[in-house]
């Protein structure tokens, strides 16, 4: 992987009236790096990329996007990027065609100019190039804001939740598609609230309350997850997390889907011992297994070391 | 250049293809002009008349036939005696009510003096006043010929007024409202649509995107602008001419300069509508803004309908910052008084000034950035 940097952040700050959006955050990403933003709503993924848009002006540090500073620069910056912002922004009184020529002629280029990069995504859309935007699905409508964020060629595209509210196979399909746009060499930024997601970025970096939790590869994040993790079942689910709660060695119990991940507090934990304790209180069919963690299951780990997490 | 194109062209579509805006910009100004000619007038027609004439004699009969053949009157009621006056009032039955004193025309023979009542509907006091003064001026009209008949010559040196109308004889409603509505429909297509379709970008996130595409405020600006400018100056020539070719309203001036301040005062408009645009985030907002900020004042303070001069001194000061008002009083000079720039420069001057404050205003306000 080469190392020059694309985008380097540094201290940056920045407040809305007396909410802290973004605390201290320092980044290096390097170009053609698929790089993910994970956090929930409100964790400052939009506003960090609204800086590094150069839309809105840090309080404190600075931010470098491809080696142009985002408050002296941003011109530069602006026309070497491509932004695909939270929600859909296209015309939606606009045919496909005419979003993409529109945004193709603003600037300064044409569709058939770049179609070769932009051919994998708008050839799925070109059925419908004179369907109107704002009738399109909504797998449809983010490939086409896609298509028009590419249109010029950008050695930086920046996709804030492209795939909020986009069906499981749209979702696939644009990762797949995003996997491609990397291989010819586009440095890709993008957030997401899914944490499936995550695993298919080069690096991630969890995002909440405003500051970095960690910064790795997905394999890296999930070995900062050292306790052996245990997936338990139960028939009785929610009488199950509350029995683990109150295990004296337990350090952390939450649900995952439709078991129950559990850690103890002692280096090693004998399963049989957990089982006995769990019959001993009522459960049916208790069943304990060791599991490998997930990235979600380090992020939680994460949010509670910096006691960020309310109990759920 | 092609860029530049392309905005406008887009702009266009954003109009054309919500058939509603497109429907109200060019159907507007027909219909306001339509309704403001020939149902909203000032002129009184078909007074109902009740007439309760007490004396029955020969004057008082010429008197209510000679009222009644200017065709403005219609009898409706002849009422016997004074007490019903109230109740055909209340009825609505009649707009005036006219009463001859007994014995009118033997008092006027001997003493020289007739008592007529004029009693008109208070309600409405424009319509009342005018009714009256008509009445009052038909009746001296008479007794004068009446009076010149009976002694050979006129008896009382009195004074007798002879009143000329200047640049609009026949007191037409449609003079006084054309240019109100030329004011009021290029404010409204100027100001508000172009506020509304920039904080439509705005609402809709792609002014987000356009500014990352690295279009240059200006560039925005001006790409929204320019089919603004276009449909006002449709407009302004719709209104024109249909108030030419439909109701007769001449233009004494000259069209060009009329055409020119009108361009001017689009200006205007339009600054005040990106000015609107850059204080605000939302179409709701800037259209109530628009609406109410702009639209009102336009019809209430600018002298459209009610004079500047009658109104209390605040609202006198106030009706200075309408644009309208300026606009106002320079097609008035051209079309009705054909008057030459000359006569119009001042007022040309402050609306430059009004749109150079409110260009400097929006440039420093409109921010590439979204905050």
């Amino acid at each position: 992987m080469t190392s020059k940097t694309a985008v380097r952040v540094t201290g940056l700050t920045k407040h809305f009236g007396s909410v802290e959006a973004l605390r201290e955050i320092n980044l290096a990403i390097h170009e053609g790096e698929l790089f993910g933003f994970i956090g929930a709503d409100g964790a400052g993924k939009t506003t960090l990329f609204r800086i590094l848009c150069a839309l809105l002006l840090p309080d404190k540090g600075n931010a470098e996007v491809l080696g142009f500073d985002t408050v002296t620069a941003f011109r530069e910056i602006r026309k070497r990027i491509g932004y695909m912002p939270g929600r859909f922004s296209l015309y939606q009184d606009l045919s496909v065609e005419e979003n993409l020529r529109f945004f193709a002629t603003v600037f300064g280029t044409t569709i058939k100019a770049n179609y070769e990069l932009i051919k994998d995504i708008y050839s799925q859309l070109e059925p419908f190039r004179n369907r109107m935007a704002g009738k399109l699905s909504g797998g449809m409508k983010q490939k086409l804001a896609l298509s028009c964020a590419l249109v010029h060629r950008p050695e930086l595209l920046l996709l804030d939740e492209p795939t909020t509210g986009v069906d499981a196979v749209s979702r696939r399909e644009f990762w797949q598609m995003l996997g491609k746009l990397q291989k010819k060499g586009i440095t890709i930024l993008v957030s997401t609230p899914y944490m499936d997601e995550a695993a298919l970025c080069d690096r991630i970096a969890f995002l909440q309350n405003g500051a970095t939790l960690g910064i790795d590869t997905p394999k890296g994040i999930v070995s900062l997850f050292t306790r052996p993790l245990y997936a338990v079942r139960s028939l009785q689910k929610h009488i199950l997390i509350n029995t683990l709660r109150q295990y004296e060695h337990a350090a952390s119990v939450y649900a995952f889907g439709s078991c129950v991940h559990y850690t103890d507090k002692r280096p090693s934990l004998d399963q049989g011992e957990l089982q006995a304790y769990l019959t001993s209180c009522g459960l049916n069919g208790v069943q304990i297994e060791h599991i490998e963690p997930s990235i979600e299951d380090t992020f939680i780990a994460l949010l509670e070391e910096k006691g960020g997490l309310k109990n759920a | 250049m092609s860029r530049f194109r392309a905005f406008v062209l887009k702009e266009f579509y954003h109009i054309f293809r919500d058939r509603r805006t497109a429907a109200i910009l060019f159907g507007m100004p027909v219909l306001q002009l339509l309704l403001f000619g020939y149902a909203i007038r000032n002129e009184i027609n078909e007074v109902k008349l009740g007439i309760c004439d007490l004396s029955h004699d020969t004057v008082t009969r010429k008197l209510t036939t000679k009222l009644l053949s200017t065709g403005t009157f219609i009898a409706i009621d002849n009422l016997h005696n004074p007490e019903e006056i109230n109740q055909t009032f209340a009825s609505g039955l009649v707009d005036e009510v006219i009463v001859f004193e007994p014995a009118f025309a033997s008092r006027l023979q001997r003493v020289g003096v007739g008592h007529v009542q004029v009693i008109t509907d208070g309600s409405d006091p424009n319509v009342s006043r005018i009714i009256t003064g008509y009445t009052l001026s038909v009746i001296q009209d008479y007794l004068r010929e009446y009076l010149k008949e009976k002694s050979g010559d006129t008896p009382h040196a009195g004074v007798i007024s002879v009143t000329v109308m200047m640049f609009n004889p026949a007191l037409k409603s449609v003079y006084l409202f054309v240019p109100g509505l030329m004011a009021l429909i290029l404010m409204l297509v100027s100001a508000l649509m172009t506020s509304i379709s920039i904080t439509r970008e705005k609402e809709n996130g792609t002014m987000e995107v356009l500014l990352v595409f690295s279009l240059k405020p200006a560039q925005i600006i001006i790409g929204k602008v320019v089919p603004y400018v276009l449909l006002a100056f449709i407009n302004l020539i719709t209104i024109l001419a249909l108030a030419f070719f439909v109701f007769g309203v001449p233009c004494r001036g000259s069209v060009v300069l009329l055409l020119l301040e009108s361009l001017l005062f689009i200006g205007t408009a339009l600054s005040l509508g990106i000015f609107i645009s850059t204080i605000t985030a939302s179409q709701q907002a800037a259209m109530m803004i628009s609406l109410a900020g702009l639209l009102l004042p336009t019809i209430l303070l600018s002298g459209f309908i009610f004079p500047v001069a009658s109104m209390p001194l605040p609202l006198q000061v106030i009706s200075n910052i309408i644009p309208a008002k300026w606009y106002l009083i320079i097609v008035r000079a051209i079309m009705l008084k054909g008057a030459s720039f000359s006569y119009v420069w001042k007022e040309t001057m402050v609306l430059v000034v009004m749109t150079a404050i409110l260009v400097t205003a929006s440039i420093i306000k409109f921010s590439e950035r979204l905050q």
